[in-house]
C-alpha cells in the first residue's frame, strides 16, 4: 500500500515544469456488433500540479471516456488503442499508466490513492446496497494502512469538510437516503479522503442548483490550495469552466480541438469550433434560450466520423481544399496557446 | 419494511385461503359425491351399503347440506388436523400421506440448495467471462435444460443409469431402511438416493438461475457505481463479489419464490417416473381412482407449503434487499 | 389558416394513418433485420416450420394407418432404410421376422437383409384425404406395388407393444401436440391480453386486483392442480371433449406470463408522449389501445407467445403421460411415451424412447425461435 505524500511539493512548485500527468494522442475505440465507435481519437493535455484544466465539449464528444481511459477502467466493448499517460507524480520517474498491466496492483494503488476520479451520476455511482461509510471506508483503507476505527473516523472528518451535516450519523446510511447535493459531496469527500494528486471531476455539479454548485466549486478550489492537487475538470458548462479552470481543452469528435490558458480561449478563440462553442454561451443580455445560433449541424456520430477536419461539415470557414482531405494538427496560436484547424498554417 | 411485511402476511393468507378453495373444488369436481363413489368402491369389493347406512354416511359429511356448509366443515376438520379418509387405501388420509410429505418437502428444499450452489456460481462466470467458451457452453446447456421436461429427463436418466450403469434409480431407501426409523444411517441413505432426483429435478431451476443471474450481473456490471468501485483501486474480483454479485442476488431469491411451485410441481411427475416415496404417486393414484379426499388433502397440503416455502423467500428479501426494508414496496 | 375545419381534420387524420403504416413497416422491417442476426433463432424457425408442415401432411407422409394393430408383430425393432444395395442405387428396408423365442415365450425378432423390400417414393398405401379434401392413397415413402407379397410390412421406427407403426404414429401424435398447444396458446393469449390490458390500462384497485389474481395463481403449482381438473373428465367423453378440455386446461397454464408482459408494456406506453398526444386529441380509449398501443407491440406479444408454446406443449404431454390428459386411442407425444415408463421396457426396446425426440427437439426450436423474437423486438430487455 502507498500513501501519498502530500507536503514535499510546495517547495518543488515553481521549480518543476514537467506536467504531473499528460495524455499523448489518447485513441479509445469501442467495438460494438454496429461497427467501431472512436470515442477518443487522438487527445492530448497536460495537468501540472496546483492547477485545473477544463475539458469542454458538446455531449458524446467522449470527456468521460479520455477521463476513464486515464484510469483503464473502460468497459467492454471499449479498449485503449494507443497513446500514452504518463504520471510523475512528485518528481518520482515517469510512468506510463497504459503500460500497467489493466487490473495489476500497480494501477490499481494509483486508483483512488494517487488519481481519484468523480463520477458524472451521483445517483447511481453508489452501491444501492452498502451503507455510504461502508464504500468510504473501503476506500480509506485500500490506500492506507489504517484500521477500520481509525478509517471511520478519517471518513466522518472529510464528511465533515464537505459539508455534511451530522457525518457520524449519515455513515450508517444509504445512497438513496441522501439528496443530489448530499451524494455529490459524499462523493467528492470519497474522492479526497485518500488525498490525491489528480483528481478527475466528470462534471460534478450538473445536477445541482447554482447555490450548492457554487459551495462545492468553492470547496474543490480550497481542497486544491491545501494539498496542491491538480484537478481535471470536465463539464460543458462554460460558465464553470470560466470560474474554475486554469487551462481549457475544448474536444470535438474524441479530439482535443483547442488547448490554452482560459483567458486567451475565452477572449480569442482560434478554432471555429471553439469560437461557436463559446458565442453559444449565454451572456447576461443576451436572450434567453437562444439556441447556439454559429453551430449549424448535428454532430455526427463517432462511429462515421467525417474525413479529414471532423468539424468540417459544420465549419463556417470550410475550404474545399484541404478540410475534407486531410486531419489538421495542433499547431501554436499564441501564448500557450493551440489549435488544430489549417486557418493557421497548413503543414 | 412495515408495509412491506404486512403485505407479505396479508397475501400468503389470502394465498393459504384460495388454495383451500382450489382444493375443495377439486374434491366436488368429480361427478357423483364422495359417498357415491366410496359405496361403488366397497361393491367392487362385494361390500353392499343399503341405503340407510348411505343416508347416514352423507350426514357425517355433510352431503345434505349447502356447499359452503360443507367447506367450513372440511375446514374445520383439517384445523383438528384430520384430513379426511381414503377409501383407495382404506385408511386415514393422515396416515397415508405420513412420511411422505416430509420427504417431498426434504426433496423440494435439497433442490433448491443445489440450485443456488450450482447456478449462482456458474451464473457470475458466465457474466465475468461473457462470451467466453464457458458462457456459451453453459448458456446452450441452460437452454437444453429449460426445455427438457422432467419426466423426460427422468426417463433419459434412468435409461442411461441402467445402460451404461447397470443401476437403477427410484425409490429414496435401501431396501433395509424403507421402513425404519430415522438415523444417521437412514439420513446417509435418503441422502445418497436423492442425488440423480435432485439433478433431474434441479436442471429447469438451474437453468433459469444461470440465465437470471448472468443477465442480472452483466446488468449491474455496467452500472456507474461499479466504476466508482473500480476507480477506487479495488482488485477485480473483489469488487464483482462485493457489488454486483450482491445486487444479482436480490432476483436470485425472487427467482426462487418463483420457482418453487415448479419445482413442487416437478417433483410430482419425478417421482412417480422414479418411483419415489413422496406425495407424488399417491396423488396420482388418489385421482386416477377418484379419491376425493386424499388428492384434495395432498393438493391443499403442498400448496400450502409453497405459500409459505415463497412467504419465507419474501423474507429473505428484505434481509438482502435494505432498499425493501425503506422503501416498503 | 382558411380551410375548413373538417377538412382540416380530415387531412391530419389521414397523415395520421400514413405515417403510422410507414412507421409500422419500418419497425417490422427492423425487427426482421435484427432476427436474421439470430443464426440460432433462424434455424429453430425453420425446424418449426417443418414439424408444422409435417402436421398438416401427416397423413401423407405415415406409412401405415395409425391404429392399426397386429398383434403378432409386437415391439417390432425399426427397420431403417437402405438406399444402396451394394453399389446400386435401390432402395429398399431389410425384412424382418419374428419368432416366439420357447423358452421367455417373447418375440424374437431377426432381420433378414438377403430378403429385401423394396421402397419407392410416392407409393400406393392406405386411402386418405390430403389436406382434409382430396381423396387419394399416395404417400411420400412405401412399398413398391410390383414386388409387394401380402405379408410385407415396413415399420420405419418399429412397432409398439401391440404392433402399430411407431413412425405412423409419431406423426400423427406430432399433429395433436403441436396443434393442442398452438390452440391453448391463441386461449391463454386471448385471456393474458385482456387482464393484461386492462391491467396495464386502467392501473389503480384493478391492476391490484389482478396482479394478486396472477401472484395467487403463479404461487400454486400447477401439475398437480390440473392433474387434480383433468381427472374428474368423465371416462366416457369423446375425444374431441378431452382434446378441447386439455386446451382449455393447459391455457390456463400460460396466461399469466402473458398478462404480465402485456401489462408491463401498457404501463410504460402509458406515460408515452404518443398515447398521451392521442388521449389530449380526445381520441376514445377503445381507438387509444386497440389502434396505438396493441400495435406497438404486437411483436412483443408474438415473442411472448412463442415462449409459452413449449409450456403448453410440456403441459399436454406431461399430463397424458401421467394417463390423465388424452387417453388411448388418441394419440400425442405424451400417450406414445406413456409406454417407454419403465426402465426394462426402455432398456429392451429402446426405439419406443424415439418421441422423447421431437418433443425436445421442438421444445428447444420453439425457445431459441422465442428468445431470437424478443431479442428482436425490444433489443434492450434481456
Ligand atoms: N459502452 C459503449 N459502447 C459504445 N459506445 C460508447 C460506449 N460508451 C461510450 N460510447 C461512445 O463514446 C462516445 C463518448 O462518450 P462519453 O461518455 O465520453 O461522452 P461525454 O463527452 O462524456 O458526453 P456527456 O457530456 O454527455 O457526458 C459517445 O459517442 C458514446 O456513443
Ligand atoms: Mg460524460
Amino acid at each position: 500500500m502507498q500513501t501519498p505524500e502530500s507536503e514535499s511539493v510546495v517547495t518543488e512548485q515553481d521549480t518543476v515544469t514537467e506536467p504531473l500527468l499528460s495524455v499523448q494522442d489518447l485513441q479509445t475505440y469501442f467495438f460494438t456488433d454496429e461497427g467501431t465507435v472512436k470515442a477518443v481519437d487522438g487527445a492530448s493535455f497536460d495537468v501540472y500540479a496546483g492547477q485545473t484544466l477544463g475539458i469542454v465539449g458538446e455531449s458524446g464528444c467522449g470527456k468521460s471516456i479520455t477521463a476513464k481511459s486515464i484510469l483503464q477502467i473502460i468497459d467492454r466493448p471499449g479498449r485503449i488503442i494507443g497513446g500514452q499517460v504518463k504520471f510523475s507524480p512528485d518528481g518520482a520517474a515517469v510512468q506510463n499508466l497504459l503500460e500497467l498491466e489493466p487490473n495489476g496492483p500497480e494501477i490499481r494503488s494509483i486508483r483512488g490513492g494517487e488519481i481519484s476520479m468523480i463520477f458524472q451520476e451521483p445517483m447511481t455511482s453508489f452501491s444501492p446496497i452498502h451503507t455510504f461509510g461502508n464504500q468510504i471506508i473501503e476506500a480509506i483503507r485500500l490506500h492506507s494502512s489504517l484500521d477500520k476505527i481509525e478509517a471511520h473516523e478519517l471518513a466522518v472528518d472529510w464528511m465533515r469538510r464537505v459539508g455534511i451535516p451530522t457525518p457520524e450519523t449519515r455513515m450508517s446510511e444509504y445512497a438513496y437516503q441522501f439528496s443530489g447535493g448530499q451524494r455529490q459531496r459524499a462523493m467528492i469527500a470519497m474522492a479526497l479522503c485518500t488525498e490525491p494528486r489528480v483528481l478527475i471531476a466528470d462534471e460534478p455539479t450538473t445536477a445541482l442548483d447554482v447555490t450548492t454548485q457554487a459551495q462545492i466549486l468553492d470547496l474543490l478550489q480550497t481542497l486544491q490550495k491545501q494539498n496542491d492537487m491538480a484537478i481535471v475538470f470536465i463539464t460543458h458548462d462554460l460558465g464553470v469552466i470560466a470560474e474554475v479552470a486554469d487551462i481549457v481543452a475544448v474536444m470535438y469528435l474524441g479530439k482535443v480541438v483547442e488547448i490554452g490558458p482560459v483567458e486567451s480561449i475565452f477572449s480569442s478563440p482560434k478554432h471555429p469550433y471553439s469560437k461557436a462553442l463559446l458565442s453559444s454561451m449565454p451572456t447576461i443580455d443576451a436572450a434567453h434560450r437562444e439556441r447556439m445560433p454559429s453551430i449549424t449541424g448535428a454532430i455526427p456520430h463517432p462511429q462515421n466520423r467525417p474525413s479529414g477536419c471532423a468539424f468540417h461539415p459544420r465549419c463556417p470557414s470550410y475550404m474545399s481544399d484541404i478540410c475534407g482531405l486531410k486531419e489538421p494538427e495542433l499547431v501554436s496560436v499564441g501564448t500557450d496557446q493551440q489549435a488544430s484547424c489549417f486557418l493557421y498554417g497548413r503543414d | 419494511m412495515l408495509g412491506y411485511l404486512i403485505r407479505r402476511v396479508v397475501y400468503a393468507a389470502f394465498a393459504v385461503w384460495a388454495v383451500s378453495i382450489i382444493s375443495f373444488f377439486i374434491i366436488n369436481l368429480p361427478p357423483g359425491d364422495y359417498v357415491t363413489s366410496y359405496i361403488a368402491q366397497l361393491a367392487i369389493q362385494g361390500n353392499i351399503i343399503g341405503a340407510e347406512e348411505a343416508e347416514s354416511l352423507r350426514e357425517y359429511y355433510g352431503l345434505d347440506q349447502p356447499i359452503y356448509v360443507q367447506y367450513l366443515k372440511w375446514m374445520n376438520q383439517i384445523r383438528q388436523g384430520n384430513l379426511g379418509f381414503s377409501f383407495e387405501f382404506g385408511l386415514p388420509v393422515n396416515d397415508v400421506i405420513g412420511e411422505r410429505l416430509i420427504l417431498t418437502m426434504i426433496l423440494a428444499a435439497a433442490t433448491i440448495v443445489f440450485i443456488w450452489i450450482v447456478a449462482i456460481p456458474i451464473g457470475i462466470l458466465s457474466a465475468v467471462r461473457q462470451y467466453s467458451i464457458w458462457d456459451h457452453t453453459f448458456t446452450f446447456f441452460g437452454f437444453v435444460g429449460l426445455a427438457v421436461p422432467d419426466f423426460m429427463l427422468a426417463l433419459v436418466m434412468m435409461y442411461f443409469s441402467f445402460v451404461l450403469f447397470d443401476f437403477s434409480v427410484g425409490g429414496l431407501f435401501s431396501p433395509e431402511y424403507v421402513s425404519a426409523s430415522w438415523s444417521l444411517g437412514r439420513g446417509i441413505d435418503l441422502a445418497q438416493h436423492m442425488i440423480i432426483p435432485i439433478i433431474i429435478l434441479g436442471t429447469a431451476g438451474t437453468a433459469s438461475l444461470i440465465r437470471i443471474t448472468r443477465a442480472n450481473l452483466l446488468d449491474e456490471l455496467r452500472k456507474p457505481y461499479v466504476a466508482t468501485a473500480r476507480a477506487k483501486g479495488l482488485s477485480e474480483w473483489r469488487l464483482i463479489l462485493k457489488y454486483p454479485v450482491r445486487m444479482a442476488l436480490n432476483p436470485a431469491i425472487s427467482l426462487t419464490a418463483y420457482i418453487l411451485p415448479f419445482l413442487v410441481s416437478g417433483s410430482i411427475v419425478v417421482s412417480v417416473v422414479l418411483g419415489l416415496p413422496t406425495v407424488g404417486p399417491i396423488l396420482l393414484k388418489a385421482l386416477v381412482a377418484q379419491d376425493m379426499f386424499l388428492a384434495g388433502g395432498i393438493i391443499l397440503l403442498i400448496g400450502w407449503m409453497t405459500v409459505v416455502g415463497t412467504f419465507l423467500s419474501d423474507l429473505l428479501l428484505v434481509w438482502a434487499d435494505p432498499r425493501v426494508k425503506f422503501e416498503g414496496r | 389558416m382558411e380551410s375548413n375545419p373538417v377538412e382540416h381534420e380530415l387531412a391530419l387524420e389521414m397523415e395520421d394513418t400514413v405515417e403510422e403504416r410507414i412507421s409500422v413497416a419500418s419497425q417490422r422491417q427492423l425487427i426482421w433485420w435484427r432476427f436474421r442476426k439470430h443464426r440460432v433463432a433462424v434455424v429453430a424457425t425453420a425446424i418449426i416450420v417443418i414439424f408444422y408442415t409435417m402436421v398438416i401432411f401427416a397423413d401423407f407422409l405415415a406409412t401405415n394407418v395409425p391404429a392399426d394393430s397386429e398383434a403378432f408383430r409386437g415391439l417390432m425393432p425399426p427397420q431403417p432404410v437402405h438406399i444402396f444395395d451394394g453399389w446400386k442405387p435401390s432402395p429398399h428396408v431389410c425384412a424382418v421376422s419374428g419368432a416366439r423365442n420357447p423358452i421367455t415365450f417373447q418375440k424374437d425378432y431377426v432381420t433378414d437383409c438377403t430378403e429385401k423390400i423394396q421402397v419407392r417414393l410416392f407409393a400406393r398405401g392406405y386411402e386418405y384425404k390430403l389436406l382434409g379434401v382430396i381423396p387419394t392413397d399416395r404417400h411420400l415413402l412405401g412399398m413398391s406395388d410390383d414386388t409387394l407379397r401380402p405379408e410385407d410390412h415396413i415399420y420405419l421406427l418399429g412397432t409398439d407393444k401391440q404392433g402399430r407403426d411407431m413412425y405412423s404414429r409419431l406423426l400423427f401424435g406430432t399433429r395433436i401436440s403441436l396443434t393442442i398447444g398452438l390452440f391453448g396458446v391463441v386461449l391463454s393469449l386471448v385471456l393474458g391480453i385482456v387482464l393484461g390490458a386492462i391491467s396495464g390500462f386502467y392501473g389503480g384497485l384493478i391492476d391490484n386486483l389482478i396482479q394478486r389474481l396472477v401472484e395467487i395463481t403463479r404461487s400454486i403449482p400447477s401439475i398437480p392442480l390440473y392433474m387434480g381438473i383433468a381427472a374428474a373428465f368423465p371416462h366416457d367423453w369423446s375425444i374431441l371433449k378431452i382434446y378441447f378440455a386439455i386446451t382449455i386446461i393447459i391455457s390456463l397454464f400460460a396466461w399469466t406470463d402473458l398478462a404480465r408482459v402485456v401489462r408491463g408494456r401498457f404501463l410504460t406506453m402509458r406515460d408515452e408522449d404518443f398515447v398521451t398526444a392521442a388521449m389530449l386529441s380526445g381520441a376514445n380509449q377503445r381507438r387509444i389501445i386497440f389502434r396505438h398501443m396493441l400495435p406497438s407491440f404486437y411483436s412483443h406479444i408474438i415473442a411472448a407467445a412463442t415462449l409459452a408454446l413449449p409450456l403448453m406443449i410440456i403441459a399436454e404431454t406431461t399430463l397424458s403421460f401421467l394417463g390423465l390428459g388424452l387417453r388411448p386411442p388418441a394419440i400425442s407425444w405424451g400417450t406414445l411415451l406413456q409406454d417407454a415408463q419403465n426402465v426394462q421396457t426402455i432398456a429392451l426396446t429402446p426405439w419406443l424412447m424415439i418421441p422423447a425426440l421431437p418433443v425436445i427437439l421442438v421444445i428447444l426450436a420453439l425457445n431459441f425461435m422465442g428468445d431470437g423474437l424478443r431479442d428482436a423486438a425490444d433489443p434492450y430487455s434481456n
